[in-house]
C-alpha cells in the first residue's frame, strides 16, 4: 500500500536562484506549456507553478520562486522565496526537495544563496546553468570535486537550450529520497555557541522548528532590529539573552552584521579556490561592455533609449495593423454568419449588436497588445532594461524616486497592473506606495485601442519632417504626456504626502544575454490568455448589459438616435452631459465613459454598440468611419472633430478608468485609503487636463 | 593611510573593501550579501550618463550602486 501512496503523492519542488541565473528558464525547460501563474494568498507576487510526471510515474509540482541574493528579505518578492522556504506560507506546501540554480559564469555570490538553501536541510540539486557562457569567460569548474565540496548533487544546464535538463529530472527522482546535508562552512566557536543557545531557546520558547530557528538565530543575532518590536515578539528570557549576546560579540569585537555573511563567503572561497580557474585575464574587455560602451554613453545612450521607445511605438502602431484588420473582419463575419440563422428581433440584436460587436471591438486589439509585451519582454529578457534603470537613476532622483521605480513604471505602460506588481523589487515602503499611485499615469495597454480608435478617425496619416508620421506622432505624445504627469506627481507626493529621504540603489547589471524566444512567447501566450479572459467575461457582460441599456426602454417610432436618446444609456449620458460640455464631450461620449469606469479598453466597445444601433440600417460602415461622419443635426458640422479626439485622449490618459488596478492598489496597500486616494486625484487630474486642453485647443483653432 | 570612500575613485581604478560605514542595517546586510566584505576588491567601471550612480565591478559581476552609498564603502587605493 505504501509504494503506491508514494505514488499517487505529488511530490513539491521549489526552483530557487539570485536574479538573472536563468531560473525561469530551468522552469521553462522543465515544465513547458504545463504551467499555471497565480497568486500567493493575501499578496499579488505572482505564483507559476507546472505539474509533471517523472518516467518512474512519481507526480511532481514544480514552483518557480522569486529570485534572490539571500534568505534575507529585503523585498516582499524576496520574502515570498524565504516563507516558502521556511514553510511559513499557508496554502502553500513545503518544498520536499529544492532545484538551486547557480550561474556558472557568477559563481561566488550564486553560492551564497547555495550555502543558504543547504542550510534548511533541504534535499539539495544544483542546475549549474549557462556553463557555456562560463566557458566563454575562461572560467572551467570542476564540477565533480565542486559537487564532493558542497555535498550536493550537481547537473552543469545550459537551460537555454535545453541540455541538462534531462539530467536535472532525472536527478530529481533520487533526490526525493537522499537524505539532506548538514552545514559545512565555520563560524567562529563563541558565535556557533552562542548561535546554538539561541535556537534552543527559540525552539523551546517561541514554539519554533529547528530549521526556522537556525534562520532566524543568525538574523536576529546579525542585525538590530527594532528593540521595542522584538520585546513584543520574543519571551522575556529570549529576549534578555539576545541583548546579552549583542554585548557579548560587540565586546569580542565582532562585527555582529558580517559574522555570518563573512563566514559563509570564506568557506565559498575556499571552495572556489580548489575547483574554479580562470584563464583569460580580468581586464579584457567583455561583449557586454563593449555594448554598455555604447548603451550607457553620455549622449549616445539616451539616443539609443529613446530612439528605441520610438521605434517600440511606431512598430507597435504599423504592424499590428493587418493582423487587427483580419481580426475585425472575422468579427464581421461571424455576426453576418450567425445574424443569418437567428431571426430578426431583439435576439438577433443582443447577439450581433450587442455580444459580438462589443467583444470583436475589443479583441482587435490583441495584436497591439501582443507586440507590447514582446517588446517589454525582450527588453528585460536581454539585460537593457536594468541599464534604462542605470542610465535613468538620476532624473528619477530628481522626482525623489529611483532607477528601480523607473521598470515598473515602464512596465505599465504594457498595464499598471503588472507595474505595480514589480514595485515589490522597491524596498522602501514610501517609494513604492509613490511608484504605486503613480504608475497608473503611464498609458497602459487599455488605452491603445482608445487612442488607436481616436486617431485612426481623426488624425490623418501625413508625413511631417519627410518620416515621422503624425499619427504615430501624437500617439508618442499621449505616451509623453502620460509619463510627464507620473513624474511631476511622483515630485509632488514626494515633497507633500510622502516626504522620506532618497532611498537606496544598489542594482545589479546583469550581462548582455540572447533573450529566449521561448521564455519570450510563453510570457505573451500568458498575457494574451489573460486579455482574451477578460474579452470573454468582463467585456462580454459589459456589452450585453450595455446592449439592454441601450435598447430599453424602448421607442416604437423615431430615428435610430432618437431611440438611443430615449434609452436608460442616453439618460444617464444626458444626466451627465453638463459636467461634460465644459470639456467638449457630448452625451455619446459620456456613455462611453460612464461604461468605461470598469475598464478602459470598453470605451472602444460601447462605442461599437452605440453607433451600431445608432446606424443599424448601413452595418457595413466601420466603428471609426461611423464616428468621422457622425453629424451635429442642428449645425450640420460634424460632433467629432479632431480636438475632441484629442480631448478624449488627454481624459483617458489622466483618469483611473480600470477597476483591476483599484483592486490591485486595495491588495497591494492592504486597505481602501489609498485606492481611493488614487481614482480621486486621477480623476480631478483628468478632468482639469481635460479643460484646459479643450480651451487651449479652441484658443489655437480660433 | 591612504583610506578613501568609494565614490572617490575614477573609471578604470580599483581598490579593496576595508569596512562599510552605513547606519543603514538594510544597506549594509545588501551589500555585505553581495560579496562587498572586508578585503574584496572593487573597480570603478563608469559613471552613468548623468554623473550617478556608478557602475563597479566586484567577484566578477557588475553593481550599479549611488554616489551617496558609495560613499559608505571606505576601500584603500590599490
Amino acid at each position: 500500500m505504501t509504494t503506491t501512496q508514494e505514488h499517487i503523492a505529488v511530490k513539491h519542488i521549489a526552483i530557487i536562484g539570485n536574479p538573472n541565473c536563468g531560473k525561469t528558464t530551468v522552469f521553462n525547460a522543465l515544465t513547458g506549456l504545463r504551467q499555471k501563474v497565480g497568486n500567493y494568498p493575501g499578496v499579488t507576487v505572482e505564483k507559476k507553478e507546472g505539474k509533471i510526471v517523472l518516467d518512474d510515474g512519481k507526480k511532481i509540482s514544480i514552483l518557480d520562486l522569486p529570485g534572490t541574493y539571500s534568505l534575507s528579505a529585503n523585498s516582499p518578492d524576496e520574502k515570498i522565496a524565504t516563507d516558502v522556504l521556511l514553510g511559513r506560507l499557508a496554502d502553500t506546501p513545503f518544498p520536499d526537495a529544492v532545484i538551486c540554480v547557480v550561474d556558472a559564469s557568477n559563481i561566488e555570490r550564486n553560492l551564497y544563496l547555495l550555502s543558504q538553501i543547504i542550510d534548511q536541510h533541504f534535499p539539495v540539486i544544483v542546475a549549474l546553468n549557462m556553463i557555456d557562457v562560463a566557458e566563454q569567460e575562461g572560467i572551467t569548474i570542476d564540477v565533480r570535486k565542486l559537487s564532493s565540496l558542497l555535498g550536493v548533487p550537481i547537473i552543469p544546464t545550459i537551460a537555454s537550450k535545453k541540455t541538462g535538463t534531462d539530467h536535472l529530472l532525472s536527478a530529481l527522482k533520487n533526490a526525493l529520497s537522499v537524505s539532506p546535508q548538514a552545514r559545512r562552512w565555520q563560524m567562529p566557536d563563541i558565535v556557533g555557541q552562542e548561535h546554538q543557545e539561541l535556537i534552543s531557546l527559540l525552539v523551546s520558547n517561541e514554539k519554533m522548528n529547528e530549521h526556522v530557528a537556525y534562520h532566524e538565530a543568525q538574523a536576529l543575532l546579525s542585525t538590530p532590529r527594532d528593540s521595542r518590536l522584538l520585546k513584543d515578539v520574543l519571551t522575556a528570557e529570549t529576549f534578555d539573552h539576545l541583548q546579552q549576546d549583542h554585548q557579548k560579540l560587540e565586546s569580542l569585537g565582532f562585527d555582529r552584521y558580517s559574522i555570518f555573511v563573512e563566514s559563509r563567503y570564506q568557506w565559498i572561497k575556499q571552495v572556489c579556490e580548489q575547483c574554479v580557474t580562470t584563464s583569460v585575464k580580468q581586464n579584457d574587455l567583455t561583449f557586454s561592455d563593449k555594448i554598455d560602451s555604447v548603451v550607457t554613453h553620455k549622449v549616445g545612450g539616451f539616443i539609443i533609449f529613446f530612439t528605441l521607445m520610438m521605434v517600440m511605438f511606431q512598430t507597435i502602431f504599423t504592424w499590428a495593423a493587418l493582423p487587427m484588420e483580419l481580426i475585425g473582419e472575422g468579427f464581421d463575419l461571424l455576426g453576418a454568419h450567425i445574424g443569418n440563422i437567428i431571426p430578426p428581433g431583439d435576439l438577433h440584436d443582443l447577439v450581433v449588436n450587442g455580444a459580438i460587436s462589443g467583444v470583436g471591438a475589443v479583441v482587435t486589439f490583441l495584436p497591439q497588445i501582443l507586440f507590447l509585451f514582446l517588446f517589454l519582454g525582450l527588453l528585460e529578457d536581454t539585460g537593457y532594461m536594468a541599464r534604462a534603470a542605470f542610465i535613468m537613476d538620476r532624473l528619477m532622483g530628481k522626482v525623489g524616486l529611483h532607477g528601480k521605480s523607473f521598470i515598473p513604471l515602464l512596465s505599465s505602460f504594457a498595464c499598471a497592473i503588472p507595474g505595480i506588481m514589480a514595485t515589490r523589487t522597491i524596498e522602501n515602503p514610501k517609494d513604492r506606495l509613490v511608484t504605486m499611485l503613480v504608475a497608473p499615469l503611464m498609458s497602459c495597454s487599455a488605452r491603445l485601442p482608445v487612442f488607436a480608435l481616436l486617431i485612426a478617425a481623426f488624425i490623418p496619416h501625413t508625413t511631417i519632417l519627410g518620416f515621422l508620421n503624425l499619427a504615430g506622432l501624437v500617439l508618442v505624445s499621449m505616451y509623453l504626456l502620460g509619463l510627464i504627469m507620473a513624474l511631476l506627481m511622483a515630485w509632488l507626493f514626494k515633497k507633500t504626502l510622502l516626504k522620506g529621504e532618497s532611498p537606496s540603489f544598489v542594482m545589479e547589471l546583469p550581462p548582455y544575454r540572447m533573450p529566449s524566444i521561448k521564455n519570450t512567447i510563453l510570457h505573451m501566450w500568458e498575457r494574451s490568455r489573460i486579455f482574451l479572459k477578460r474579452a470573454g467575461t468582463i467585456i462580454l457582460g459589459v456589452s450585453i448589459v450595455l446592449w439592454f441599456l441601450a435598447t430599453y426602454p424602448k421607442l416604437n417610432e423615431g430615428t435610430p438616435s432618437e431611440k438611443l436618446a430615449h434609452s436608460f444609456v442616453g439618460r444617464a449620458g444626458h444626466f451627465i452631459e453638463p459636467a461634460l460640455t465644459p470639456l467638449g464631450f457630448d452625451w455619446k461620449i459620456g456613455i462611453g465613459i460612464i461604461s468605461s469606469l470598469l475598464q478602459r479598453e470598453v470605451f472602444v466597445s460601447t462605442m461599437g454598440t452605440i453607433y451600431n444601433i445608432e446606424n443599424s440600417d448601413n452595418n457595413t460602415l466601420s466603428l471609426r468611419q461611423q464616428i468621422q461622419s457622425d453629424v451635429d443635426p442642428v449645425t450640420g458640422l460634424p460632433k467629432f472633430t479632431a480636438l475632441t479626439a484629442i480631448c478624449l485622449m488627454v481624459y483617458y490618459v489622466l483618469a483611473m478608468q480600470c477597476m483591476s488596478t483599484v483592486a490591485v492598489m486595495r491588495r497591494e496597500t492592504n486597505g481602501w485609503k489609498w485606492p481611493a486616494f488614487q481614482f480621486a486625484y486621477m480623476t480631478v487630474l483628468a478632468y482639469v487636463g481635460t479643460f484646459i486642453t479643450y480651451k487651449v485647443g479652441l484658443w489655437i483653432i480660433s | 593611510m591612504n583610506d578613501i570612500t568609494l565614490n572617490q575613485l575614477h573609471p578604470g581604478e580599483s581598490g579593496v573593501v576595508e569596512k562599510l560605514i552605513t547606519a543603514e542595517p538594510q544597506l549594509r546586510m545588501r551589500l555585505l550579501e553581495l560579496g562587498l566584505l572586508k578585503g574584496t576588491q572593487v573597480e570603478i567601471i563608469r559613471y552613468a550618463p548623468l554623473g550617478d550612480p556608478i557602475e563597479i565591478k566586484v567577484r566578477g559581476y557588475r553593481l550599479s550602486i549611488r554616489k551617496i552609498e558609495a560613499e559608505s564603502v571606505i576601500i584603500s587605493r590599490n
